[in-house]
């Protein structure tokens, strides 16, 4: 009887013992060097992996520094100015500033300004209703209003009001989730030191326009002619801002005659919380 | 039985009609884990079908050689698991040093298989089928196949559950097991058909 016992636990025992040596053998003469940059990078990375810095996740950008290939510390845009920071001291590289986004919605086509065209009763989301004739509203550029982006957002800057999406500048990260996500490509990031923005995308003519969206740019060159520092075009009937030479004094949002233009305050939550 | 009729009997009846998770309901954790998108489905269906195969032989010789001459077949379970475990591990050592492009692509399926019931669960079957060493690994073969065919399906159907709007009571993990369930059912239907055709 005590024989079972004792033979259970010796073999038992010399199982686990030879496992563990094997295994110690193993991980000595097998071993890997990893890079030890790698842990540490991806550690101050946010892990977001939102993919603004151009790689395919924070897993992507951390292994392009460790490795060299990737020289520029300042592409994390959620992580901001912190960030570049720490990775500029961990890499022994000088710090650039990261140039803070935000994210603005060019549509003020809300249930009060246009109309919808159809009925749409399909999934409530605006990457189905765009293959159902190119969307629903009367106008096609605009922003659908089911609230895709809204979805997205890890930071849920974005809300809908009036069938229409808008963001809470101050709470966006400038990651560009929504960007990618809007089928009418109607969110930009921009650079939040900018003040004025065209919130519009309808490239049909005025008159149209007019007719379809009562907020719509109808390409007067009202803005092109009065605009002090000549950084306003209309190309495709509609205005395009050149912010190289905009000086941000809203003088073009005042004089449209449609309200197409916006300029207020776009500070992005990174700068906000400063 | 010839032992090419027995072999194709192992395959046919482990992939469809005793598919572990979907019949046995063994390793319901993977199957609802990892069975949210496909590329996840492949790695951890490739590291079962490996991991298994090998526990299947390796556990065929420890029991054979060790536990049977020591009457040690009781203390199959805990053996087997120490045994699994060790494995893995040196598995995964040697992968990483030897075949980077298959530890890439197995990624953390490898080390999670440890603690995975199906394995475990496929060494006790084999000794308890009395199966000889090539039908041993052909079943944990087998058994992984048809762990990996569950998973893929499901995640078809976990696809279309999320286009689909359920009560809100039902959102997220109740549908899914409500899914989970029909979805074994639909195996059912495979019940005695490997008697029927190899028998």
């Amino acid at each position: 009887m005590s024989s079972d016992i004792l033979n259970a636990v010796w073999v038992l025992a010399a199982l686990g013992a030879v496992s563990a040596v094997l295994l110690i053998i193993a991980s000595k003469y097998m071993r890997v060097p990893v890079d030890e940059k790698f842990p540490k990078i991806r550690e101050k990375l946010p892990g977001a992996n939102c993919g603004a810095c151009g790689y395919a996740g924070c897993d992507g950008y951390a292994a392009a520094l460790a490795s060299g290939e990737e020289k520029a510390i300042n592409r994390c845009v959620p992580g901001s100015d912190a960030v570049a920071k720490e990775l500029s001291e961990l890499l022994g590289v000088a710090y650039v500033e990261v140039v803070d986004q935000v994210a603005v919605v060019r549509c003020r086509g809300d249930c009060n300004s246009t109309s919808a065209r159809a009925d749409y009763q399909g999934i409530e989301s605006c990457a189905a209703a765009k293959l159902a004739f190119g969307g629903t509203g009367a106008c096609i550029f605009g922003c659908m209003g089911f609230g895709d982006c809204v979805k997205v957002c890890p930071e849920h800057a974005i809300v809908l009001r009036d069938g229409l999406a808008r963001i809470n500048s101050a709470a966006c990260v400038g990651c560009g989730m929504c960007v990618k996500t809007c089928p009418n490509s109607v969110i930009m990031l921009m650079a939040d030191v900018n003040k004025v923005v065209v919130t519009c995308r309808n490239r049909d003519k005025g008159a149209l326009t007019h007719k379809e969206c009562s907020k719509g740019c109808i390409a007067c060159r009202k803005c092109e002619r009065e605009c002090p520092a000549s950084a306003i075009t209309v190309k495709d009937n509609l205005a395009v801002i050149d912010y190289e030479k905009c000086t941000g004094c809203g003088h073009c949002a005042q004089v449209c005659p449609v309200g197409a233009i916006l300029c207020r305050d776009f500070t992005g939550a990174h700068k906000g919380q400063k | 039985m010839s032992a090419g009729a027995k072999i194709l009997m192992i395959l046919f009846s482990m992939i469809f009609t005793e598919n572990y998770v979907l019949v046995k309901f063994v390793a319901i954790c993977p199957f609802l884990g990892v069975s949210q998108n496909f590329k996840s489905c492949i790695g951890m269906s490739g590291a079962v079908i490996f991991v298994m195969t090998l526990a299947s032989a390796a556990t065929y010789a420890i029991y054979h050689s060790l536990m049977v001459p020591f009457g040690l077949e009781y203390l199959s379970t805990i053996i087997f698991i120490l045994v699994i475990a060790a494995l893995v591990q040196f598995v995964e050592i040697v992968l990483k040093k030897y075949i980077k492009p298959l530890y890439n692509a197995l990624g953390i399926y490898l080390p999670l298989i440890t603690t995975n019931c199906a394995v475990l669960a496929v060494t006790l079957l084999n000794i308890s089928n009395e199966y000889n060493f090539l039908q041993s690994c052909v079943d944990g073969f087998a058994a992984g196949v048809g762990f990996g065919l569950a998973l893929v399906l499901f995640c078809g159907v976990r696809k279309t559950l999320e286009r689909a709007k359920p009560p809100k009571a039902f959102e997220g993990l109740p549908i899914t097991l409500v899914a989970a369930a029909l979805t074994s059912m639909t195996f059912m239907g495979f019940t005695g058909m490997a008697e029927k055709l190899f028998g």
